[in-house]
């Protein structure tokens, strides 16, 4: 085991080995719908009827997706607070998520949540966690979980860039290397490298930015992937759960992307970086990468483009009407929950 | 009925319903080969293996969080923190996250864990290992904190906690461990989370206490019985959800109160019960609600006479009593 530490490896698996191209075209759908999700969510903050703060995916859409394309209907995950196409793309209606912003009765947590608390329990989305790191722990216990239990499931954990400078990171990460050599911890850490920590860029944050290899230094094998591309996230996902499922062992993988937005809605002038590196980003657009892939080799035309853009406005507008026509949780809604009794 | 040490009716506990239940995991610093540091995991790693019995780096905020994720998934994990002091890096896992997992999923996940500690000032302790903590979770909505003080109870107990479908806080005074001995059958039994119990009949005036408090009150209770002062004393067992019913109860028949508590004075967990005396039986009281609690320094001293002073004894328990009596 000791020969496979600390060595990260950056891969570019664009083998015809990789997922049927085909089988991508309804994960460019969910990235086109979310994508348009996040946009009228924003629209809707400015309109006041979203309160409190609220977390945009737009550009990091080919991370999650590439993972979540590539696990079981019984497998688990946990991330953190920008969470809505996490759920979405795992199947939690959109209407839900939205309702769930607007903090309505029919929102997925009954509006006890908020943008960055979603949860789905048939889904296996154990959360969205609004204490940066805090989830980490939590995701390395439930994959123990997993595997005391004997099943061949596993528990993706996806976080960001500022929670590893955090002890909630160092901690569990060190248990789940440790349990890893029993073959106890089927985990996949996914760092979803957008660069910014709210506003402090990782270089301002840590010496050591090639963050995959920090698990190194615990002993879980790791590698960086380009988390603009949807094809190439998806086929290290496909390798890398085949080998955790059948190992019990942990991975982790850092995958470089960009937010194209502000950090929280109410980020609107971003001092922190520059609009020449945001246009630049904007050239790396995950969902117009996937689109040119799918159209070079000929699974998706502009009529489908056209019509899968107009499905995704029409979803989102219901949403967005069925959150503001939901009701408002009622009082009853407060105390309830708090223990199994009440 | 055997008679047993309180530290030894817990290892059983712990044996017991880890026989019973294969969803049941210990993890904590040293609770494996060792045993724990005070002896109360012994044997389990031997018998259950290192799978169920689970010593974790020294990573206390962690040891709460993986045991969150177990119990979130299927588990009744047990995690133990070496000493009560310890437990501050955690505060975050189990206030954010393990009190909080049942009312943000909608009930979909439940969170059953139980969090033990040993807290509670002994001889030389000082401190970093001598903490009482109850006041900061029994705070915390979603948290269940439970305080046995006699062998049946804390064997009684850890299995109702063990069983619950929410997370527990478990507070085992370290002082009680080899001083404290009883009865325990050999059978299954529980003794439910939430109420309390007379430990001594009297009718002059109610003491509240729990843990190693509610001995040392017995001892005063039969001291001042001698100056025909008649005490009668509520072992709390549960502090959340706290037992009103028998507090008010005793109230209407003593109409004096004591509240010890071994933590510091200000803020203390025998303040929330003053407050609902105050609220409830005010009608019944005919003496002020008192109070003797820990002073309110920030930890205790290593000195024995400093450690004396800071320390609730039998006398000044004895001394309080008669004050209250008097009033």
């Amino acid at each position: 085991m000791a020969s496979k530490r600390g060595g990260a490896k950056v891969r570019a698996e664009r083998t015809p080995a990789g997922p049927d191209l085909a089988s991508s075209v309804p994960w460019y759908r969910l990235m086109v719908l979310t994508r348009r999700f996040e946009d009228e969510a924003e629209r809707a903050f400015r309109r006041g009827k979203i309160g409190g703060y609220l977390h945009l995916y737009s550009g990091q859409e080919a991370v999650a997706a590439g993972f979540l394309a590539a696990i079981r209907a019984d497998d688990i995950f946990f991330t953190a607070y920008r969470d809505h196409a996490h759920a979405i793309f795992r199947g939690t209606p959109p209407q839900a998520v939205m309702a769930e912003l607007f903090g309505k009765q029919t929102g997925v947590a009954k509006g006890k949540g908020g943008s960055m608390h979603l949860f789905d329990v048939p889904r296996g989305l154990y959360g969205g966690y609004g204490i940066v790191g805090a989830h980490i722990p939590l995701a390395t216990g439930a994959a123990y979980a997993l595997r005391y239990q004997g099943t061949d499931r596993i528990c993706l954990c996806f976080l960001g860039d500022g929670a590893m400078n955090s002890g909630s990171f160092h901690e569990p990460v060190n248990m789940a290397a440790v349990w890893g050599q029993d073959g106890m911890c089927p985990i996949v850490y996914i760092v979803e490298n957008n660069k910014y920590a709210m506003g402090t860029s990782v270089d301002r944050s840590t010496v050591v930015t090639h963050l995959a290899s920090k698990f190194g230094l615990h002993g879980i094998e790791n590698e960086q992937v380009d988390g603009q591309d949807f094809l190439t996230v998806r086929r290290a996902a496909e390798r890398i759960v085949a080998r955790v499922r059948a190992t019990g062992r942990p991975y982790a993988i850092e995958a470089i992307t960009y937010r194209l937005v502000g950090h929280g809605a109410a980020d609107l002038f971003q001092p922190y970086r520059n609009k020449g590196e945001v246009e630049e980003w904007k050239q790396r657009d995950p969902i117009q990468i996937l689109e040119r892939e799918l159209h070079r080799a000929g699974v998706l035309d502009d009529a489908q483009v056209a019509a899968i853009h107009k499905e995704a406005e029409e979803k989102v507008a219901a949403a967005i009407k069925y959150a503001e026509e939901s009701p408002e949780p009622p009082p009853e809604e407060l105390p309830r929950d708090v223990s199994a009794q009440g | 009925m055997p008679e047993l040490r309180y530290v030894d009716a817990l290892t059983k506990a712990h044996h017991e319903e880890m026989a019973r239940d294969e969803r049941v995991v210990v993890l904590g610093e040293d609770v494996g080969r060792k045993g724990g540091v005070f002896g109360v995991t012994m044997g389990l790693y031997e018998k259950f293996g290192e799978e169920r019995v689970i010593d974790s780096p020294l990573a206390e905020s962690s040891i709460a969080g993986v045991a969150i994720g177990m119990a979130a998934n299927g588990l009744l994990p047990i995690a133990e923190f070496q000493f009560a002091d310890f437990i501050h890096p955690a505060f975050n896992q189990i206030v954010s996250e393990a009190a909080r997992m049942r009312y943000r999923s909608n009930g979909g996940y439940g969170c059953p864990v139980v969090f033990r500690a040993p807290y509670g000032g002994s001889h030389g302790t000082a401190l970093y290992h001598s903490q009482s903590i109850e006041a900061l979770y029994a705070h915390v909505p979603g948290m269940k904190v439970v305080t046995p003080s006699t062998p049946y109870d804390v064997k009684g107990l850890l299995k109702s906690a063990v069983r619950d479908p929410d997370p527990v806080l478990f507070l085992e005074h370290k002082r009680m461990y080899r001083l404290v001995r009883g009865e325990v059958p050999e059978e299954d039994y529980t003794v439910p989370i939430g109420p309390a119990v007379v430990r001594r009949e009297g009718t002059d005036l109610s003491v509240f206490a729990f843990g190693w408090m509610l001995h040392e009150a017995l001892q005063a209770a039969e001291v001042v019985a001698r100056d025909g002062i008649s005490v009668e004393v509520v072992d709390l067992r549960t502090l959340k959800p706290l037992d009103k019913e028998t507090i008010l109860k005793s109230v209407a028949k003593t109409n004096r109160a004591l509240i010890i508590y071994e933590d510091n004075r200000f803020v203390g967990f025998g303040a929330e019960i003053a407050a609902i005396i105050a609220e409830e039986a005010f009608d019944s009281l005919d003496a002020p609600v008192m109070r003797l609690a820990g002073p309110d320094v920030p930890g205790i001293p290593f000195s024995k006479p400093l450690e004396e002073w800071f320390f609730i004894s039998q006398e000044k328990i004895a001394q309080a009593m008669r004050r209250l009596a008097a009033y």
